[in-house]
This record gives C-alpha cells, structure tokens and sequence, in this order.
C-alpha cells in the first residue's frame, strides 16, 4: 500500500533498484569520500526536476515572471519619452514663438550649426512652447501605472515561487522520511544518526535557501538577458555578436572556476554532516563523556572536524567568490571591443550615433544580469552539493521489497517454523547454521543461553528485520517471504530489551501499541501491567511527558511503559526480549502474572536472564554459538544434567561459594 | 542579540574586517568611477569616430577593472577567511559550553536542538557575515557616493531622496518585525524536525514491529507541514521586498522627472545634469536594493543568534568552587551525609535523608522496586548533578569542594544503558584511559567476561562499534561498558543495574573476576538480582527515595521486611539463606 501511495504525487526518488536478496549490501558507502563523483550538471537537474509536480504553476511563474521583466523593459523607455518631453520643451522655450520647426532647422543651417540643426531635426519641437508638463505629467502616470503593475506581478510571481519551492522542499523531506521508511536496518547499524540527520536539516534547509533566493532572481536574469539580446539584434548583428562573444568566455571562466569550487563545496556539506555526527553523538553520551574524563578527546575530535568545515567552507567560498569579479573583467574587456568597433562604424559612417549609443546601454543591461547569476553562484554551487547528498540518500539501495501478491493471514494460529535457518550479519562470520524451530500454537517458548549465543537474532529474523542466507521462517505454514511485512509484524508483539519512547505524554506512547484503542482500553492496559502505580505518584499522571532521554522516569518504569503498549496491541504472537530486566524483581512477578494471562492462547517467545522468569515455559531452548543445544521443559532439562541445569545452579553461584 | 555575538566572536578578525572594507571600498569607487569612463568613451570617442581616444580610455577603463577585480578578489579572499572563521569559533564556543553543561541543562534544551543550534543556527549567522562582507558592505560606499555624486548635481532634487529613506526605513522594520517570530518558529521547527527523525531512526525496530510506518509518517508529515507553512509565510514576505523596492526605486525617477523638469523648465537646471542625476540615483538605489538583501539573512540570523546566545550564557548548575581541591586525602571513600534530591518545582523528593559511608574495599549495593531512587542516588557520585540538600564526599571531600576532574578520574562508571561510541572495540576500552596497552585491554576483557566473543570477532579489538554498539547483543555491550571501566582502575566503580543483560553464570564469573581487580576500591552496585548483591559489605535498601534498611544480606533478612520481599521473589527461604 505504501508503494502505491508514494507513486501517486511526485516524488523526489527514482525508480527502485531491486536490490539482490544480500543483506547490508549497499551502504558501505561512507567509507570512500574523495570517490563522489562531481556532477554538478546531472544533479542540478535532478534538483529542477524536483520541481516537476507543479508543473503548472511553474508555468504560471514564467509568464508571470515574462510579463513582470517586459514591463520592467518597457517602463524605463517610457521614462526616456518622458525625458525627451522634459527636454523638447525645454529647446522649445528657447526658440522663438510662431516659425515652423523646419524653419529653425534652415535657419540653423545656414547659420553653420549644422550640429544642433541635426538634433533639432530629429527632436519633436514646437518652437516657442515650453515644456507641456500636461504630457509629461501622462507618461509619468503611464509609467507609474506599468511599474505599479510590473510590481504587482513580480509580487504574484514571488508568491507562486515561494508555495512551489516550499512544498517540493517539504516533498523532499517526506521522500527522504518514506525512504528511510525502506531501507534495510543494517544501514542504520552502518550510518551514524547525526549524519543522516544533517542530510535532512542542514542540507535541505541549504536546498530550500538556494531555491528560495536564487530562483526568481534566476528566472528574471535570463529573461532579461533574452529581452535584450532581442533589441540588440534589431539595432546591430555585428555588435550583438560581439556581446554574446562574450558570454562564452564567461562560460569557460565560470566552468573552471567552479570545476575547482564543485568539490569543496561537497568537502563542506559532508564536513557538516561528520561534525553534525560527532556533536550528535558527544550529547548522546554526554555524561558518559564527562565522567570519563574525555572532555579533551571530544573537543579536539570536534575541533578536528569542525577545522574541516572551516577549511572546506573558506575554500568554496573564496574559489567560487572569484567568478563574479572575473565576470565584470570579462564584461568590462566586452564593453571597450563594443565601444571600439561601434567607433569605428561611427566614423565609417555604417552605423548611427544614436544606435551606438543605444547598443552600449542595452549591451549594460545585457551584462547586467549575467553578473548577477555570477554573483549568485556560490548559493547555486552550495545548494548543488547538498542536493547531491540528499540524492545519495534517496538512491541507497533499498531493502527487497514486499511481494506484489501477498499472502494475507487473517485468522492467524500462531505455529511458527524455521527450516533449517542460515544466517550471519556478516557474510564472512558464521552465526547461525541450519536451525530449526518448531513452536506450537499457544505454547510460551524460552530461550536461554549465553549473551551472543543468537537470542536476539532469532527475535530479529521473525520480525524479517533481517534477511536469512537459506531456510526459510514460516508462519501458519506461510513462508513469510510470501507476506508483507507489515502484514507479518501485524501479528506480532515485541517488548525489547532497549527500550524506546518518543517524545510525548505517557499515554501516547502506550496508546502507540494500538493506535484505535480507546482510552479505558489504554488505562486498563496501563494498570494489567503495573504502570498505573508509578504513575499516579506523578503530578501530571498520564500527560507527563517523557522522551528518549527518559528525564523523569526510571529505566524500570520505562520497561513496564514498552510492555503496556505490547499488552494493548493484543498480537497473537508475543516476542518479550528481556522486557523486564530493569523492573525490580517483586513487580516482575506481578507483572508476569498479568503477563501469563495475556500469553494464554497465544505463542510467546521469551528471553530472560531471570531464569524464575521462564521456568513455566513449555519449552525451552537452550542456545549456544547459534545452535540449539538442548531443548525440553524445566524438569526434563533439570533431568538431563546438561547445560541448562549448569545454567540454572549458576544463579545460586554465589550463595554457594559464600556458604 | 545578534550584534552582541557578532561583537564577541569578530573581534579577532577586527584587522580582516577593516582590510575587506578598504578592498570593497575601492571596489565600489571604481564602480562610481567606471560610468564616467564609459561617458568618456562614448562622447568624446565613439562620437567623434576618434578611435585612438577609444582604445586609450579604453585601456585606462580596463586597467581600472583589473585593479576593482584585484581588490574584489582579496575582499572576498579575506571575507570568506573572516566569516568562516567566525563560524568556527562560534561553533567551538557553544560545544565547548554544551561540555559544561550538567545533565539538567542538557535535558532543558533537548539534544536535538543543542544539534541544530551547533551546526544549523551557527551555518545562518556565518551566512549573514560572509554575504555582508563579500557583497553587502560595499552598498553603504556606493549609497554614500552616490548621495556626494548626487548633491553635486542639484541639492535641492535630493531632497526626493529624505522621502525615500524613511519609507525604506519603516518598510524595513515592519518586515524585521513580521518576520522575527517567524524565523523563531521555522528553527524550532527544524529542531522539531530532527528530534522525530532522531527518535525514528534510533526505534527503527520498535516503529517496524509495530507496523507504525503510516503513524510516524504522519507525525513526522504534521513537522514537516508546519515547518512548510512557516517557510511559505516566510517566502511570501520576501516574495514582497524585491517588488517593493523596485518600485520605490521606479517612483523616485517617476519623481526625480516631473521635479526635475520643472527645475529644467524654470532654467534651475541643466539638461545634462538631470540625466545625470538619474544616473547617480540609479546607484544609491542599486545600493538600496542590495541592502535588501540583507532581508534574506537578518531577521534569520536574529532568530539564529538568539538561540546561540541563550545557550552560551546558560551556566551548568554543576559549577566547580574556584579553589577545588584536585587531591583526595582518602581515595575510594564514598559518602552520604543526610543527602537529597529534589527536581525543581517537584512536589516530592526523588531522594530524601540518604546517609552511608563506604570505604575502599568494600562493596556497597543498593537495591529497591523500579522508581525508588536508585539511578539518581548513583548519579549524585560523580556528581552529575548536585543533591539538593545535606552533602555527598568522594575520597574526604565534599563533592563541591572537589575539581570535577579530580571526581571524575578516580570514577569508574557503568551506566544503566550501556551506550558505546562508534569506533572499535579499542577505542571504547581506551575511552576511559587512552593510554591503555592492549594488555590492559585483554585482562579487563577477561574480568568482564568479553574475551571469548571479541577473540571471535573480525578484527579482535579493532572490530567496529557502531553507533551506540547496535551491532552488539545487550549483553555484549553490557560487558564492554563493565569492562571500559575496568580499564580505567579507578578507586570508585559504579555499576549501575549493569548485570541486568547478563545470564547468571557469566554474572558470577564476572563478580568472581571483578573482586581480584577491585581488591582496593570501593565498589558500588545497583542491581536486582540479590544473587548479585548477596555478598555486599553493606546493602541499602531503598523505597519512594528513602532508606528503609541498611545492613548485609543475613541482617536485612532479619528485619527488612521490604528486603525480605524482594528475596523471596527471587529465591526461595532455603536458597536465600
């Protein structure tokens, strides 16, 4: 379903790579930094790409932004009409009243001013009138009304922008969130938490920056650049070339500057994010950093990194600071060639003053903004790089994906079967060989066994949180390759022996093992498993907030919390991974009273030190170097003397050794 | 706020500054200077057809260009040095603070915003520097030198520029005003960004085994939509500068025209002089409207400054005296005298009247049900924060009188969670003492019981830790966490309910080794098996924060009812005896 829900709006994620079934294949990319490859091009289209979904409005933008830089064009022409008003009025009143202006003209010619004779001819003069402030007052207004409805439409145009690149900003963050959603948990046992972090609030905030004030700035730039180069070719091919000669050469100086700079900027963000880690990671364990006095280690690691930033940082901003000088140097040289070879059509004759003149003012706002996108570059480059890291992300390969036709359990007994199981994390490390399983309908299973024996592992591949080399796990007979994993985990309960909380109030976080239970459903859990007790003596009771630091509450109570939200799932299956290892053993045995009840009819997996806690089990398992040594209930086991008795007189140890 | 970090932490790059702004100074004189070229070029060259004045002014005009790009250059050379240098500094300064601080104040901003605000907050203040000195400041020259440049050609039609200026001004402070709490609400939305990621991805499993992907997609949907429409609000308001200021810019000349020309008219003015005071207009707006770019960086930057200075001037609660004593007279003693601890504006204590003394040698456990205080009693130790009330000595001396260095380095500290940094194997045992030899990690393997599976590992000691030892059992990391403090041999260990993961054979073991390594240290542990405190010296017990029996294992049977109940839950009368 969720497949189906991502394809349907625009998404930032190209079409999934389906991965080989290996586990831990693909995100062992952190190791090799300097191999990026720089692809400034591809990526920032990937990043316009973004864009796509809005399609239309991007459309509306354009025009908008069209119409926006046409008036912008046209107002100051209708200025100079004004201008030239201003100044016919003002030749005007220095002629005598009552002659014709083709009389003036002669008159000045035969007077030898030939100069004046020739502006005077090509200037709307009624000789004798002052300056007709009735019209100029008309443009002005004219001129008010188009700049009014330039702005107007340059604020439209802002306001479509802004919603554009915020919401595929906010569709990058979702895809990403999704993405993360469907990548294979050995990635997250790979990838430090505050990197991945910083790819989503450092770099994309640095996306939507570069977006937010480059783009509109963009858009005008070019449109301008195209309006003028249009009216430069009506007044001289010849010059017009000589102007856009000059872009190419801005081209090749801007390549190679930001060839240099491409890198560095990737170097900063990718600085930011092994800094954003290590600071993660430092106030992670900040008491633990204290007390072992690694106060020093920690800041001259953060100073290391943060020295990296520093230097990445300055060298992409100075590297790339140098295009917008080099740009007005190359304008400038495009500048004096213009004046040179308009001077000399001048004085050849080919080409008036006039269209000289007005060549050179449009050649300046040709320019213009060319270095205005020059100046923009280092907000482009920088934004370029963070986008290319997020793409990574995007890009990871992702776990296999769920099989097109599921099978669907509704009525689910609770047999659970592993055939002769293969399975390591690491592919050149053996840890489980050829196991089988085999759990009856309502029976409660332990497994003991020394730390790293495979417990967990087990717990971890009926969850299909990892994927086995060979054999396979069934549930009711069902190959759970052939279901969803939601569908599968849907039928199974876990209390871990970590455990996790979110930031939010009590009762969210035991509501979180159902989200449609009713409230009495979720205090009725709260008192089956004996957090009612701690929590009355709160002050806010319920509405106390706790988060994944757990400041207020104990490790133990925040157990019996993680098996509250269990309880109120109510699954068929129970998985209790050392769920009450901090809980104080006299509420434990309350606690598994309740919990005995809720594991009647269901098939439970349990896992515990305490081997008081899994004596009544059906059967036991006992696990050694990821192999079943020994299986049976307590008495048989007891019986045979072997290492589940061994197990089981340890605990008595130290009484004896006392005694 | 802002102007105060930026006083702080620009101080040293003070010679940086003045040099950026003589280079952008000259930058934008050249740029004043370069149109009278042009004017040059064009009135007295390319009007004249005269070629030879062309190619000489064009030379002089090129020459200047080189020297404003030699200028440009080094403005930004010494720019971009000076405000990524003063990112650095900032950044240090805050984690250096956030080293400082005790777990309460940690708690008060939340991890994840101090995240945000070490490397996102500082990232949107050096931002605001680097484009003021790169660009900004010189738009104050041009500004200036286009008023002289201005009033040189008629005072009284400056005038129009004393209307431009306070409609800037007020349009200014408006948009600053709008936009200062929008910006406070987009970082901590960005921060409410991070904490939902940062609890998705550390309860992966948890959120996969319940199936929550949709509910976590909402919630982290519902941020992702607030932060969106905060950024949209944002980006309308600047949506609404450019168009603003372009038409200020385009009234002026609107204005400078109709006065103008009457000033033409009535001959107070040349023509020339009116086009080329349109000219020096456009660059006093030009400067205007690069000023407001400042938009893009301030009211951010405010926000972003505000945060940073709340954190640097926050004080750790946990303050060392200034003459601490960094010598222990009695190294391992560990004391409570009438101890307590209150959380600010609780009603009740979590730990009232807290009194025992225990010496090197001796093993102190502390048991009692879940919530009674145990963890908080262990973290008044090291002094992670203070007790409220009566005294808590370490070594003979009050733990407020000591150096925290001085606590710290005779604490061998096991927490609950048995968090490991990423790195190896090694350098997690080394974290305590990074001088260790890996003999000294061997044998402290060996005490904790980790030797065999390490062996096993790829790698041995130099296998890889991932981030908070994901990648090892409970158990596992439970036995490098014992044995990481191990290697430091401290005069005081702290287990803190660290046994919990072990299964009782490895337990004993462990407890067996432990006891020839701590031979003259004090040991204290919490724990609830009573098969792992049994032994102790002296057993606390503990209730709601109090202790309600003191004494060893035979003692408290006797008469500790609520000891009592705890072994018989555990054990029956004939195997606790």
């Amino acid at each position: 379903m969720n497949a189906k829900a991502r394809n349907k709006s625009g998404s930032t994620t190209p079409p999934r790579r389906q991965g080989g079934h290996g586990p831990g294949g693909g995100p062992m990319s952190m190791g090799m930094p300097a191999a990026k490859s720089l692809n400034f091009k591809a990526s920032s289209a990937r990043l316009l790409r973004t864009l796509s979904p809005e399609r239309l409005r991007m459309i509306a933008v354009l025009a908008l932004a069209i119409v926006s830089v046409a008036l912008g064009v046209l107002g100051p022409k209708m200025l100079g009409n004004a201008t030239n008003e201003v100044f016919n009025g003002f030749i005007g009143s220095r002629l005598p009243a009552g002659v014709s202006k083709a009389e003036v003209v002669a008159s000045l010619q035969a007077r030898g001013q030939d100069q004046f004779a020739d502006m005077l001819a090509g200037m709307d003069v009624v000789p004798g009138e002052g300056v007709d402030f009735g019209a100029v007052g008309l443009i002005l207004v004219a001129v008010l009304t188009i700049y009014v409805a330039s702005a107007l439409f340059g604020y439209a145009q802002g306001m479509l922008l802004t919603g554009v690149v915020q919401r595929s900003v906010f569709r990058m963050r979702r895809d990403v969130e999704t993405k993360l959603g469907y990548l294979p948990l050995s990635y997250f046992d790979h990838q430090p938490r505050g990197e991945i972090l910083s790819r989503v609030t450092n770099d994309i905030d640095n996306i939507a920056q570069t977006l937010q004030q480059t783009l509109s700035q963009l858009l005008n730039a070019v449109f301008t650049v195209l309006g003028v180069l249009v009216m430069m070719l009506t007044i001289s091919p010849l010059l017009t070339l000589v102007a856009v000669a000059t872009v190419p050469v801005a081209g090749v100086i801007t390549m190679l500057i930001a060839r240099r700079s491409q890198p560095q900027f990737i170097r900063q963000w990718q600085a930011t994010g092994d800094l954003n880690a290590h600071i993660e990671e430092m106030y992670t364990g900040h008491e633990l950093v204290k007390v072992f006095g690694r106060q020093a280690q920690a800041a001259d690691t953060f100073r290391e990194r943060n020295g990296e930033l520093y230097t990445s940082s300055f060298k992409s901003q100075f590297i790339s600071g140098t295009i917008q000088p080099s740009m007005m140097f190359v304008m400038n040289l495009g500048y004096v060639v213009i004046a040179v070879v308009g001077g000399l059509r001048v004085a050849s004759g080919t080409m008036s003053l006039g269209d000289v003149q007005a060549f050179i003012q449009y050649s300046r706002q040709f320019t213009q903004p060319i270095s205005q996108i020059a100046s923009m570059m280092n907000l482009l480059q920088s934004g370029v790089a963070s986008a290319e890291r997020v793409f990574e992300l995007l890009d990871e390969q992702e776990q296999s994906p769920d099989p097109i036709d599921p099978v669907r359990l509704t009525d689910v007994r609770g047999q659970v079967d592993f055939d002769a199981v293969d399975f390591s994390y690491d592919p050149d490390v053996k840890l489980i060989e050829r196991l089988d399983l085999h759990a009856v309908p309502g029976q409660t299973i332990a497994i003991v066994g020394p730390t790293g024996a495979g417990k967990t592992t087990l717990v971890n591949l009926l969850e299909r949180f990892y994927e086995l080399r060979g054999g396979a796990i069934r549930l009711d007979g069902v190959d759970v390759r052939a279901m969803e994993r939601g569908g599968l985990r849907h039928h199974i309960g876990m209390v871990l022996q970590d455990t996790w909380l979110f930031q939010g109030t009590i009762f969210d976080n035991i509501h979180y093992g159902r989200l449609d239970a009713t409230r009495e459903e979720v205090l009725s859990a709260a008192e089956a498993t004996y957090v009612d007790r701690f929590v009355k003596h709160l002050p806010d009771g319920y509405d106390t907030v706790v988060d994944e630091e757990g400041s207020g509450i104990s490790a133990g109570e925040k157990q019996l919390l993680t098996i509250a939200r269990a309880f109120l799932a109510d699954p068929a299956i129970l998985i209790l991974d050392e769920a009450t290892s901090s809980v104080d053993t006299r509420t434990e045995v309350l606690v598994q009273r309740a919990m005995g009840k809720l594991r009647v009819g269901r098939t439970s997996f349990v896992i515990a030190h305490r081997l008081s806690t899994i004596r009544d089990a059906d059967t036991i398992l006992v696990m050694e170097d990821g192999a079943i040594v020994e299986q049976g209930n307590h008495e048989t086991l007891m019986a045979a003397e072997g290492a589940y008795a061994r197990l089981y007189n340890s605990q008595f140890a130290g009484a004896a050794a006392e005694g | 706020m802002l102007s105060r970090l930026l006083r702080t932490y620009l101080r040293p790059y003070g010679w940086n500054i003045a040099l950026v702004l003589v280079m952008q100074t000259i930058q934008a004189m050249a740029n004043l200077y370069l149109p009278t070229l042009n004017a040059d070029i064009i009135d007295n060259g390319v009007a004249k057809g005269d070629t030879g004045y062309i190619i000489s002014t064009g030379g002089i005009m090129l020459a200047a260009t080189a020297g404003q790009v030699i200028c440009a250059i080094v403005a930004v050379y010494f720019g971009a040095r000076t405000a990524t240098a003063f990112g650095r500094d900032v950044r240090q300064a805050l984690f250096d603070k956030v080293e400082t601080f005790s777990a309460r104040e940690v708690a008060k901003f939340g991890a994840p915003s101090l995240i945000t605000r070490t490397t996102n907050d500082v990232q949107q203040v050096q931002m605001l520097v680097l484009m003021t000195l790169i660009m900004l400041i010189s738009a104050p020259v041009m500004m200036i030198g286009g008023v002289i440049l201005a009033l040189g050609q008629d005072v009284e039609l400056s005038a129009i520029l004393l209307f431009v200026v306070p409609i800037m001004a007020v349009f200014a402070a408006l948009l600053l005003r709008a936009m200062a709490p929008l910006f406070r609400g987009v970082q901590s939305g960005i921060d409410r960004i991070n904490r939902i990621l940062r609890e998705q991805i550390g309860g992966v499993r948890v959120i996969r085994a319940f199936v929550h992907d949709d509910y976590e997609r909402d919630r982290f949907g519902e941020a992702n939509s607030a932060l969106t429409r905060l950024q949209i609000k944002v980006g309308r308001l600047f949506s609404l500068m450019f168009p603003f200021v372009m038409l200020l810019t385009n009234i002026c000349s609107i204005l400078v025209i109709w006065f103008g020309g009457h000033r033409v008219a009535e001959g107070a003015m040349e023509t020339g002089a009116l086009t080329a005071f349109i000219t020096y207009l456009m660059y006093i707006l030009m400067s205007l409207l690069m000023a407001s770019m400042m938009f893009f960086f301030v009211p951010r930057a405010q926000v972003c400054a505000e945060r940073l200075q709340q954190v640097l001037k926050t004080n750790s609660t946990v303050v060392q005296a200034d003459d601490a004593v960094t010598h222990l007279p009695r190294p391992g003693e560990v004391a409570m005298d009438a101890a307590s601890f209150r959380y600010p504006g609780a009603e009740n204590p979590v730990l009232n009247d807290i009194t025992f003394q225990a010496h090197p040698g001796q093993t102190l456990a502390i048991i009692g049900s879940t919530g009674s205080g145990k963890t908080t009693l262990l973290s008044l130790i090291p002094r992670l924060f203070d007790a409220t009330g009566g005294s808590v000595q370490v070594g003979g001396v009050d733990v407020k009188d000591a150096a925290l260095q001085t606590v710290w380095a005779s604490i061998g500290l096991v927490p609950q969670k048995s968090y490991l940094f990423s790195g190896t194997i090694a350098s997690n045992l080394r974290y305590g003492k990074s001088d260790a030899t890996e003999e000294e990690l061997w044998a402290a393997l060996d005490v904790a019981q980790a030797r065999d599976f390490v062996q096993a590992l790829e790698g041995g000691l130099e296998a890889e830790v991932a981030q908070g030892g994901t990648n090892f059992s409970g158990g596992q990391r439970q036995r490098l966490a014992i044995a990481r403090a191990i290697v430091r041999r401290p005069s005081i260990y702290l287990f803190d309910d660290s046994f919990s993961a072990l299964d009782y054979a490895t337990d004993s073991h462990l407890r067996a080794a432990l006891k020839n390594v701590t031979q003259g240290a004090t040991v204290v542990i919490v724990g609830q098996r009573v098969s792992t405190i049994r032994e102790a010296d002296q057993i606390l017990v503990l209730d709601s924060g109090r202790i309600v029996g003191q004494g060893t294992h035979s003692q408290l049977l006797k008469d500790c009812e609520t000891y009592k109940e705890i072994v018989y839950s555990q054990m029956s009368a004939k195997e606790a005896a």
